[in-house]
């Protein structure tokens, strides 16, 4: 008996514990989202993209320069800042600051504009919020090791860190598949019409695994319009392959969703 | 703790990865007709006269009535036989995939026939070429002279398997064929097949007979018949053959309309020179005044709920389309357009009704949502007239009279069918003259 009312306490307490551990940690992630979301939209391919004018270049070491002194000067209150809060133990924040430095110790590897980068992720570690620091930071690590693979122009390192597809790439896919597929015609026109469809992709755009994502609609009854519907775009997205996709970057699009929506067609 | 916090962060950075899965939005495509093989169907060795030309025919026939139906619709590209890649019998057990997709099928039908005991059996498979597995397989078992129905029900569960609404193959026109000179016109009620075949002759044209409707839930048929000048109300049990007057009225009844649950009646009926709208219950025969107006309100038509009706009427001046509650409370205009607009008929679907439009001494037929909004000219000509909805309202037939010349000559009425995006336009072929179509209901449900 007391037994089991030592494990009820240990267990509920652990649930206690992990609730009250993560809830902040999920509101905190929801809402610093947004504006990295905002920044991914707008990107356009390596190719299209304008490279650095030799004077623009000037100007923008010139910024850096600028940035790295108010880097430095700013140092100290951001080592405060980082002693506060005491849900994040010392040692392991030291350690990444020690990590930092020691590439900072070896300039050959690190080209200027990677340091650039790394000094603004630097200067959103002065955030007093250290979980959202710590979040950009492992996202500037991991950055910094798709830089050093792809050795990729600076504007493009931000595009994969935007994972998504730039514009004309979407496009590209969009008309492929616009092409394909056969709209059944005998859809309602007041009910939902949305088929998400899930892909797994091979490096040359054929298809590695389909799924549905709300199938259970398929079988509900008098949706079997639903059914038709799903399956026309699954047909469509059968007959297309190869897809079109980027010839570089597998790892950003290997895993690809296609909504398809008729509601605008059978309106126009 | 460490630890804890580290696996929290690589949770958090995971989901942060998992939203940014790249998503495209599709939403468009193409409404071209989809390519179907449409494989004979075989005859099993099981069968009776296996080797008998007559019965290799029949698998011949009904595959070429399933293409046929399927051409009409507009949304099927049935392929050419020549090109099929594969024996009948063989792709019925097991297509080989990649090689119909050779040929730009998307979809293939297969079947097989077994005649035995006097019993005609027939098998489908329908299959997604691309998917490379089977859609939907049937059998029926039926009299041997049944088969061009047997082919309409394969057509119909096929094309509601690739188009997701009821298929409407399986069913039957009545209308009004029409003989002799036009002054002098012999009209008798007929009634075939949707494709044309199998025409009847039901009354033998000593009455003039006019507007035959179908009852939406069976094979009733109600139409007017001029007896000693007196126009009146039959109903007419097809399959029985047996005709009554639905009742004797004193003045004039006109386009007499069955409720959707096939229960009332509903007709405008003149008295003293002013023609309102009356429903009238079936089995107590209680007639009931809906409309109470000076003006002249005609050809109603309920909603496929019961709950509306609309009408037309002259009461703003030109004869526009009204609707209403099925009680005659809340009327409301809902067309507003130039010219004037009549016969108005609720789609079985409830979305769109259609009307004709008289516009500049030209005829229209056109759809429009039941509020009035949207509406669409699908076809204009000369003279037509009295659309009627297929059963799964998207398809209209009505008919079209051509012009005569300064000789009398070069009269005709057609029956022609129209799909609600206006691009089908055919003519059904029909042994006489013929006008006043009306589509049944599916025979088999």
């Amino acid at each position: 008996m007391s037994r089991g009312l030592l494990f009820s306490f240990i267990f509920h307490g652990f649930v206690i514990f992990m609730t009250a551990l993560t809830l902040p940690f999920m509101l905190r992630e929801a809402v610093d989202l947004p504006p990295i979301v905002s920044v991914e939209f707008i990107e356009i391919t390596d190719k299209t993209n304008i490279p650095f004018a030799p004077k623009a270049r000037e100007i923008i070491e010139k910024v850096k320069k600028e940035d790295k002194r108010v880097v430095s000067e700013q140092a100290p209150p951001a080592d405060k800042a980082k002693e506060k809060p005491d849900r994040i133990p010392m040692p392991e924040d030291k350690k990444e600051i020690k990590k930092i430095v020691k590439k900072k110790q070896n300039p050959e590897e690190i080209k200027p504009q990677i340091r650039q980068t790394s000094e603004f992720e630097k200067k959103e570690l002065f955030d007093p919020d250290q979980i959202a620091a710590l979040i950009d930071k492992a996202k500037e690590q991991q950055a910094e090791t798709q830089k050093k693979a792809d050795k990729l122009t600076q504007s493009s390192v931000k595009n994969s860190f935007a994972r998504g597809l730039s514009l004309s790439e979407e496009d590209a896919l969009r008309a492929q598949i616009f092409g394909c597929w056969s709209v059944p015609l005998g859809l309602p026109y007041d009910e939902k019409l949305l088929v998400r469809i899930k892909l797994k992709l091979k490096q040359d755009g054929s298809i590695l695994k389909s799924e549905i994502l709300d199938h259970e609609r398929m079988n509900t009854p008098g949706q079997s319009f639903y059914r038709v519907l799903a399956e026309s775009a699954l047909r469509a997205v059968r007959i297309c392959q190869p897809l079109k996709v980027p010839p570089t970057g597998y790892e950003r699009w290997k895993d690809l969703q296609l909504n398809f929506d008729p509601t605008e067609m059978l309106k126009g | 703790m460490k630890k804890v916090i580290i696996i929290f962060l690589f949770f958090i950075l995971s989901a942060g990865n998992a939203s940014s899965l790249i998503k495209v939005d599709i939403t468009r495509g193409n409404l071209d007709p989809l390519p179907i093989a449409v494989s004979p169907l075989h005859i099993d060795m099981k069968s009776e006269n296996y080797k008998s030309l007559k019965e290799k025919k029949l698998g011949e026939e009904i595959s070429k009535i399933i293409e046929k139906n399927f051409k009409s619709t507009g949304l099927f590209n049935p392929l050419k036989k020549n090109a099929f890649v594969q024996k009948p019998d063989i792709a019925h057990l097991k297509p080989r995939f990649e090689d119909w997709r050779l040929i730009k099928a998307q979809a293939l039908v297969t079947g097989k026939i077994l005649v035995k005991d006097k019993k005609l059996k027939v098998e489908f498979r329908l299959w997604d070429l691309t998917a490379a597995k089977e859609m939907a397989a049937l059998s029926f078992t039926t009299t041997p002279t049944n088969w061009r129905r047997v082919a309409h029900i394969i057509s119909d569960k096929i094309y509601e398997r690739l188009t997701g609404e009821t298929g409407y193959f399986d069913t039957r026109i009545i209308y009004v064929s029409e003989t002799g000179p036009k002054d002098q016109r012999i009209k008798k009620l007929a009634i075939m097949d949707q494709d044309g075949y199998n025409t009847k002759y039901l009354t033998l044209g000593n009455e003039l007979v006019l507007t035959p409707r179908f009852n939406p839930t069976n094979q009733l048929v109600t139409y007017m018949s001029y007896f000693k000048n007196m126009p009146r109300v039959y109903l007419l049990d097809i399959e029985t053959g047996i005709q009554e007057v639905v009742g004797n009225f004193p003045g004039m009844t006109f386009a007499p309309r069955f409720s959707p649950d096939g229960k009332k009646i509903i007709m405008s009926f003149a008295k003293d020179g002013n023609s309102d709208i009356y429903s009238m219950d079936l089995e107590t025969r209680v007639v009931e005044k809906i409309t109470d107006h000076s003006a002249i309100d005609t050809s109603p038509s309920y909603s496929p709920d019961g709950k509306y009706i609309c009408f037309n009427s002259d009461r703003s001046g030109l004869q526009q389309i009204y609707v209403m509650r099925s009680d005659g409370t809340q009327v409301k205009r809902v067309t507003f357009g130039k010219g004037l607009y009549g016969t108005p008929v609720w789609s079985p679907r409830g979305d769109l009704i259609a009307f004709t439009k008289v516009h500049k001494g030209r005829f229209y037929i056109g759809v429009m949502r039941s509020d009035g909004t949207g509406q669409r000219l699908l076809t204009e000509n000369y003279y037509q007239e009295a659309p009627s909805w297929s059963p799964n309202g998207r398809v209209l037939i009505f008919y079209r009279e051509t012009k005569t010349d300064s000789k009398g000559k070069g009269f005709s009425a057609k029956l022609w069918s129209i799909d609600i995006t206006g691009y089908n336009e055919r003519m059904i072929k029909t042994e006489t003259d013929a006008s006043d179509p009306s589509w049944s209901s599916l025979l088999s449900k």
